[in-house]
């Protein structure tokens, strides 16, 4: 479903949370809305996903108006849409597939079809086990997946991701944003993904709005905005982003402290004749003292390939072979 | 002995009755006018549909029944009970004043039951389409059910309470015995029994209220 938004505003007490947002999101997609806490995403999606009605202009979904519904078509209406959020905001009251089933239940689905789209939905989810688990039971990634199967079970246009991986620890939210990914492909998907973590759109979206103060400073493709930021924002956005996630490459450095300051890798390659090609790298400063990390290949033949990491290893770097990340 | 076990055992069944049926009809008015307070609220409140003035209208009703003494509540709605009832004296009578001062009890207990529930999971129910009376009977009250079973536990302690206060207008239970027998008689055995059974009956609905409750938690 394609989603247009028309110079959208909306003013708490004086304070423009959002001020003037136009967007069109283009169905069968990921697009990522970026922005600190506090630049007027939340409230964002919360006009998109008519959960709150914007003080001026409008909101189309496929060019038919939406902004302006009436109590009873607003709430037919949410039921295209899906929502999964920061806190998972799942009921405690119910286990794993009565959560699923609620959607359902309140779209008057009978006993049979929700017991097998529930079924069919936890095995989409990777869940199959725990159908009858206590919410509390759960881990956070597992919460957040009963969660996206209770935002699917009623087969919506579109998905709202309101920080969804947030509260989950890195390599739970690879796996979340895998899920989502796989989601949106066969189900052909619109996903707005609500973030403040680079990261997230880098790993996700197609495309990226950044907003700041309540307005957008910079939309396009994701590849664009990284290759080629414009706004100090996004640039800021992007500085907090760590490399590692370059494609195998053959080497790991790490050093630390005065090697910093020495230019050991040139001297390497004149004194051996091997070419290093470094693909990522940097040096932070760690309790008081300078780590530096490179992310490199190594050509030139195999006992020169030795003598340069006999080299490193003598001059106090640590090398790691082959690290894959992903 | 004998004519005191069933002195006590009469005034006993008559103190359950009074505080079943008042129990049973001031939920019956305290749990619509619980939830009304709760939705009608203010929206940083989790009001799913904040109507400012009949909140404060309902609020200051309920506050006003609420901080009247229960003794002078009950001499005014004597000629009520006698509209409703019949007579205005015995067991049947005393249930009209112990539901209308109970009601606003629990209405206030509902609502701040209500109050506990996470505000994220109410917008997640109505992002998805959830009607009001959906979230209501779906979310809220499911969602709320131990506190609810707290704080109804509560009630029915407090009606026992009341109920021996009640003895005062011949209200029959176990405080009207302890006042006609064990006060204006000096039989201070009748007095220690009907002080010992209400004890008893307080404890048992707390433990009983305890145990429902933490199973329901135990559970989620």
């Amino acid at each position: 479903m394609r989603i247009d938004l028309e110079n959208l505003k909306k003013d708490y007490n004086g304070f423009k949370a959002v001020d003037g947002i136009s967007l069109h999101i283009t169905e069968n997609c990921i697009y990522g809305i970026i922005g600190k806490s506090g630049a007027g995403k939340s409230t964002l999606v919360r006009m998109i996903s008519l959960l709150e009605s914007p003080d001026e202009g409008k909101i189309f979904y496929d060019k038919k108006r939406m902004d302006n519904l009436d109590k009873k078509s607003l709430i037919l209406a949410r039921r295209q849409f899906g929502m999964i959020f920061q806190n998972f905001n799942l009921f405690s009251s119910r286990n794993v597939k009565e959560n699923i089933a609620y959607p359902m239940e309140i779209n008057g689905y009978s006993k049979i079809e929700i017991k097998k789209k529930v079924q069919e939905l936890l095995n989409t989810v990777d869940l199959a086990d725990k159908g009858l688990s206590p919410i509390s039971k759960l881990s956070g990634g597992q919460k957040q997946r009963v969660a996206i199967a209770r935002a699917l079970a009623c087969n919506p246009k579109v998905l709202f991701c309101d920080e969804a991986t947030s509260a989950l620890d890195p390599q739970t939210t690879r796996s979340i944003l895998s899920l989502l990914k796989d989601i949106q492909k066969k189900m052909n998907l619109t996903v707005v993904l609500i973030t403040h973590q680079m990261e997230v759109v880098r790993d996700s979206c197609d495309f990226v709005s950044v907003l700041d103060e309540g307005k957008i400073v910079e939309q396009g493709m994701v590849k664009d905005i990284f290759s080629n930021p414009k706004h100090p924002v996004t640039n800021d956005f992007l500085s907090h982003l760590s490399n590692d996630n370059v494609k195998k490459p053959g080497y790991v450095l790490r050093f630390r402290g005065s090697l910093t300051d020495t230019p050991v890798i040139s001297k390497l390659t004149r004194e051996i004749g091997v070419e290093i090609n470094i693909r990522s790298g940097g040096v932070q400063e760690v309790a008081g003292e300078e780590i530096g990390k490179i992310l490199c290949d190594i050509s030139g033949d195999e006992e020169q390939k030795k003598q340069a990491i006999d080299y490193l290893i003598k001059h106090g770097i640590v090398v790691e072979k082959e690290v894959i990340n992903e | 002995m004998n004519n005191v076990l069933s002195l006590v055992l009469e005034s006993t069944w008559q103190t359950l009755v009074m505080v079943f049926f008042s129990g049973l009809f001031s939920m019956v008015i305290g749990l619509p006018l619980g939830i009304l307070l709760y939705t009608t609220g203010s929206e940083e409140q989790g009001g799913i549909t904040p109507k400012p003035l009949l909140n404060n209208i309902l609020g200051r009703i309920v506050n006003i029944f609420r901080s009247f003494p229960f003794l002078i509540l009950m001499i005014l709605l004597l000629p009520f009970s006698r509209l409703i009832i019949g007579k205005s004296i015995g067991t049947a009578a005393t249930i009209v004043p112990l539901s209308v001062a109970a009601a606003p009890f629990v209405a206030r207990v509902i609502e701040t039951a209500l109050k506990e529930v996470d505000p994220g999971v109410i917008q997640a129910a109505r992002s998805m389409g959830s009607t009001n009376s959906q979230i209501i009977f779906k979310v809220l009250l499911p969602e709320a059910l131990p506190s609810l079973v707290d704080g109804i536990t509560l009630t029915i302690i407090n009606l026992i309470g009341y109920s021996a206060m009640a003895g005062v207008i011949g209200g029959g239970g176990l405080g009207d015995l302890a006042i006609r027998y064990g006060y204006q008689r000096f039989n201070s055995v009748i007095l220690f029994w009907a002080v010992i059974v209400i004890l008893v009956l307080v404890e048992l609905v707390q433990f009983a209220g305890n145990k429902i409750s933490s199973k329901m938690l135990v559970r989620r």
